[in-house]
């Protein structure tokens, strides 16, 4: 097809030719859906794609290689953990004994896997300092939703019908006050102290017999340790309320800090994150909680247990009277899991240590480089990212982050997240991980102080970036405006290509 | 640490910049009293011993058995081409395409995946991906509650048990909801009793924001779709059908019927069982409830060259734009499995969609003949595609003794739906392409020994499972 630029592809659809790919399927016999009620029964076939397992093969071998992944380099997405994705945790899930095992295979027949996510369980609750954990959710967000949702039936059992409110910091990522909503509570945001930390005299103003919980990351969205978070916590139940930890950090503080212990009541754990699962261009993930003592009977169902005579078993619908209930179907990513899992063994304790040491060392290093190039509004030791800020490069040159962000590209590298925290101007969150060689932390800042200096010499060409990738600036705008959500052949002025 | 790169020269060399002896020094901001306490993990694993133990594991579950187990979750042929596919690195290592100018791969192959259902259930508009079927169904759900501004929703007794209890978690009391029972007795029992739905409906106190149904239903019944649509329009409700994605090559897609969103399981299409995920929840929607719409989407554009391109849009639903008055707090999805089912849609292709979804209902059929023939009666007599539940007294009992002869025999109902009186006796089986006539043969001949009270004597069974799988 012409439309298509020299390194974009074709779609599936495009590549169709009647008649091209049967055969992997024998036919079944002519009569075989005869028995079906006509008025059920679908009257034309649905137009989906007929290609040779040659073309299929190449459409997506060749549109993998317009990604870029941490396969191929570095990945400094703040807030998202890009590490490195061990391998041998591929083939484990997908040994046949894992991965052809059904969900509602009874339990004698699931004692590897139920054993597995068991000792995961425990795993993840020493890591936590927890009483117990919950592998039930499919990602961060759905986490967030099991925690304030038992949160909530604990004050409701108290007979505790008041408290409808969450406080949240500016400086949290969207899910926790998405979460809120989501069980029915209203989000009180509080901004965050000068230095970037909780403002503990805001919160403690807010704190009242109307809260429910307060959502802390720690360290913070901005990289921060809040140092305070003592004096937060006795101040929380001091009113009454209950400490949601958002774990998507936890890649910083493995070994140094457990949140159960500090005096967290409930917190999650991204394992896409910390615990080396693949990101898979958006997900799967999985969202592990882990609760303190008082919300364990809140937990969702099924929970793994373990019999008296060392065999395990799934919880049984309606077994725990309690339970906040289920938040999917079956028991949880188990997939993911196994990976999860595997990576854990795999470090141990001082592995697992040894993983923050490095990403913290490694974060404080890049922030070392980049100094007096760009600003560093939180300039104290960093946890495992950092906020840097193109706001002085802009006032003088007019680059932003974004334009930054896009020349990165060009050297080779992922952007970090940018514009995130919110309450940063023209920020971006780096988090370079612990399985970056030194020489690449080095590369990545060099690319980036290149790029301050070209800010000063050169602004229209950042403006122009990025010029090495697959395609150039999208026209974003358009695609809200005029929605194309789906192929439909396209002829004439409707192809949204010129040529 | 197993995975890391640095060197004792490298960390001194990260140290010496920042001009600090010790890593500690980067932890002192920790208050003393908040520190933790030693972790009490195991140490280290290699990779060799580390493998033989995850070896060990996998081998005590029984993936041996001849398994007529569905209940959601069905078995089919994947060809080897798909797997390949989803391990090269650029796909599975990559992040959620905030960067589009390096992310097309992931861009264009989500907006294919949005293109194929839309196909499949002749809806228009197709959420990247969801977490499973059973969150997808309690998002249609909770978007049936915003676009209408009513509270209550209806579900059909005859949608998976999972799914139900899910709605119910995320309704946690707010909204409300009622059950359709099923009808009792006669052609229609095990499907949506559509009375009882009328007057569910005609409360004028209570007005329903929408009704969710299953077709196929969790029983494997196939439900008057297009009536019951009517039934909820007429009364200014939403209608979701709960949907199973292969059976959509030869049922009739959700559009034809007028729903207003498809949910349902996306497992089916080439995705491992794999204990319960990671699945793909489907979610489509009409043109009209696009901004009730969870969870990403991909649009087709241009980059500024006018070359054709792939961005994330709409994001204005999204948590990360619009904190608490987003749709969903969905922030990760399951865009890896979205991928894995459009491959595996790209390799078979429609013919082999189609022969999958045949040769199920070919099986069933056979399993359905072959029961009878030993006295196993179907429990329903509405119409079925490939699933069905039989009568089996004692069917908890009966399915354990099968297990120990090397089948999984379907599910023992009572387990998952214990409230049903009339579903007691009930088991749950199911056929797909990946079904044998002998191991159809084998089952029905064990069953059929194990009802006559004849389990042991019979030569036709399999020989029980290799030691150590169950303790």
């Amino acid at each position: 097809m012409s439309v298509v630029g020299p390194r974009l592809r074709p779609n599936l659809f495009e590549r169709s030719r009647p008649g091209r790919g049967n055969g992997k399927i024998p036919h079944p016999p002519a009569d075989a859906l005869d028995r079906l009620p006509t008025e059920a029964r679908r009257e034309q076939p649905p137009a989906l794609p007929e290609l040779n397992e040659p073309e299929v093969v190449r459409h997506y071998v060749n549109l993998s290689q317009l990604n870029y992944a941490v396969d191929t380099g570095f990945y400094p997405l703040g807030s998202c953990t890009m590490k490195f994705n061990p391998k041998l945790n591929e083939w484990a899930a997908r040994l046949p004994g894992f991965a052809q095992l059904h969900p509602l295979a009874p339990d004698e027949a699931a004692q590897g896997t139920l054993e597995l996510l068991w000792e995961l369980e425990q795993s993840l609750a020493e890591i936590a300092g927890m009483r117990a954990v919950t592998l039930q959710p499919a990602a961060g967000a759905q986490g967030e939703l099991a925690g304030i949702l038992m949160i909530r039936a604990y004050h409701r059992d108290r007979g505790d019908t008041e408290r409808t409110e969450v406080l949240v910091p500016d400086s949290s990522h969207g899910t926790n006050p998405a979460t809120a909503t989501m069980a029915g509570l209203r989000t009180v945001t509080i901004p965050s102290a000068p230095d970037g930390g909780v403002d503990l005299e805001a919160f403690e103003a807010a704190l009242g017999p109307r809260t429910a919980a307060v959502m802390i990351t720690n360290p913070s969205t901005l990289g921060l340790f809040e140092k305070r978070i003592g004096e937060l916590l006795t101040a929380v139940h001091e009113a009454g309320a209950l400490a949601y930890m958002d774990g998507a950090n936890l890649n910083a503080i493995l070994g140094r800090f457990k949140p159960g212990e500090a005096g967290f009541d409930v917190m999650h754990i991204n394992v896409h994150k910390t615990f080396s699962t693949p990101h898979g261009g958006g997900g799967p993930g999985s969202g592990p909680v882990g609760v303190g003592e008082r919300l364990v009977p809140y937990l969702p169902e099924p929970r793994v247990l373990r019999e008296a005579d060392g065999s395990f078993r799934l919880e049984r619908p309606g077994e725990r009277a309690t339970s906040i209930g289920r938040l999917r179907s079956y028991v949880g990513n188990t997939g993911v899991l196994v990976r999860a899992y595997a990576y854990i063994r795999a470090h141990g304790a001082s592995g697992l240590r040894e993983v923050s040491d490095d990403a913290v060392l490694a974060a404080n290093y890049l922030k070392h480089r980049l100094r007096g190039a760009y600003d560093i509004p939180y300039d104290r030791p960093c946890k495992h990212e950092f906020v840097a800020s193109a706001s002085t490069i802009r006032k003088r040159t007019g680059v932003r982050t974004l334009d930054i962000a896009k020349r990165l590209i060009d050297h080779g590298f992922h952007p970090p997240t940018i514009y995130f925290p919110l309450i940063v101007d023209e920020g971006m969150l780096i988090e370079p991980t612990e399985t970056e060689p030194v020489e690449t932390l080095d590369a990545f800042a060099d690319a980036l102080l290149e790029i301050a200096r070209e800010a000063e010499s050169d602004p229209a060409a950042l403006h122009d970036a990025p010029r090495s990738a697959p395609v150039r600036r999208l026209d974003e705008a358009t695609a809200a405006r005029q929605p194309n959500l789906r192929w439909k052949p396209m002829t004439g002025r409707q192809m949204p290509c010129p040529d | 640490m197993a995975y890391g790169p640095h060197t004792a020269d490298d960390r001194a060399r990260m140290l010496g910049a920042l001009e600090i002896d010790s890593v500690d020094r980067l932890f002192d901001d920790i208050p003393e009293a908040l520190r933790a306490s030693a972790l009490r993990l195991p140490p280290p694993e290699p990779e060799l011993l580390l493998s033989q133990r995850l070896m060990a594991l996998a081998a005590r579950n029984r993936t041996d058995l001849a398994s007529f187990l569905g209940a959601g979750v069905y078995r089919h042929w994947s060809p080897p081409a798909v797997d390949q596919i989803l391990l090269r690195g650029e796909w599975y290592t990559a992040y959620t395409p905030y960067q589009p100018e390096i992310s097309q791969g992931t861009l264009q192959s989500i907006y294919e995946y949005q293109s194929l259902i839309a196909e499949l259930t002749g809806l228009g508009v197709v959420s990247a991906s969801h977490y499973d079927g059973a969150a997808a169904t309690a998002e249609a759900a909770l978007m049936m509650c915003r676009q209408t501004r009513r509270s209550r929703v209806l579900v059909s007794a005859a949608v998976h048990p999972h799914y139900a209890a899910t709605l119910r978690t995320y309704f946690h009391g707010r909204l409300e909801v009622d059950v359709i029972p099923m009808a009792v007795g006669g052609e229609t029992a095990g499907t949506v009793d559509l009375e009882a739905l009328e007057r569910l409906l005609s409360q004028p106190d209570a007005p329903v924001a929408g009704v969710v149904v299953a077709q196929p239903n969790f029983l494997g019944l196939l439900e008057p779709m297009a009536r019951i649509g009517e039934l909820a329009h007429a009364a200014g409700a939403l209608f979701t059908a709960v949907i199973e994605p292969v059976s959509l090559a030869v049922l009739a897609p959700p559009a034809s019927y007028g729903a207003d969103i498809a949910a349902g399981e996306g497992q089916p299409l080439g995705i491992p069982p794999q204990y319960g995920g990671p699945y793909l929840g489907l979610l489509a929607t009409t043109e009209a409830l696009v901004r009730q719409l969870p969870g990403r989407l991909v649009g087709l554009t241009t980059d500024i060259d006018g070359r054709r391109a792939y961005v994330m849009t709409l994001r204005a639903r999204e948590q990360d734009i619009r904190r608490d008055r987003a749709a969903s707090n969905i922030c990760t999805n399951q865009a890896l499995l979205a991928l894995a089912a459009s491959v595996w849609l790209a390799a078979i292709g429609p013919h082999g969609l189609r022969d999958v979804a045949a040769w199920g209902a070919v099986r069933a059929r056979e399993l359905e003949t072959a029961l009878a023939a030993v006295g196993v009666a179907r429990l329903h007599a509405a119409p079925y595609l490939n699933e069905f539940a039989v009568r089996v007294p004692d069917a908890k009992r009966v399915h354990r003794r099968l297990l120990e002869r090397g089948f999984l025999a379907g599910l023992p109902l009572v387990e998952v739906l214990p409230g049903e009186p009339a579903l007691a006796d009930g088991l749950l089986v199911c056929a797909t392409e990946v079904t044998t006539p002998d191991e159809i043969a084998t089952f029905a001949s064990a069953l059929g020994a194990e009802l006559s009270g004849d389990g042991r004597a019979d030569g036709q069974v399999r020989s029980p499972a290799p030691t150590g799988a169950a303790r």
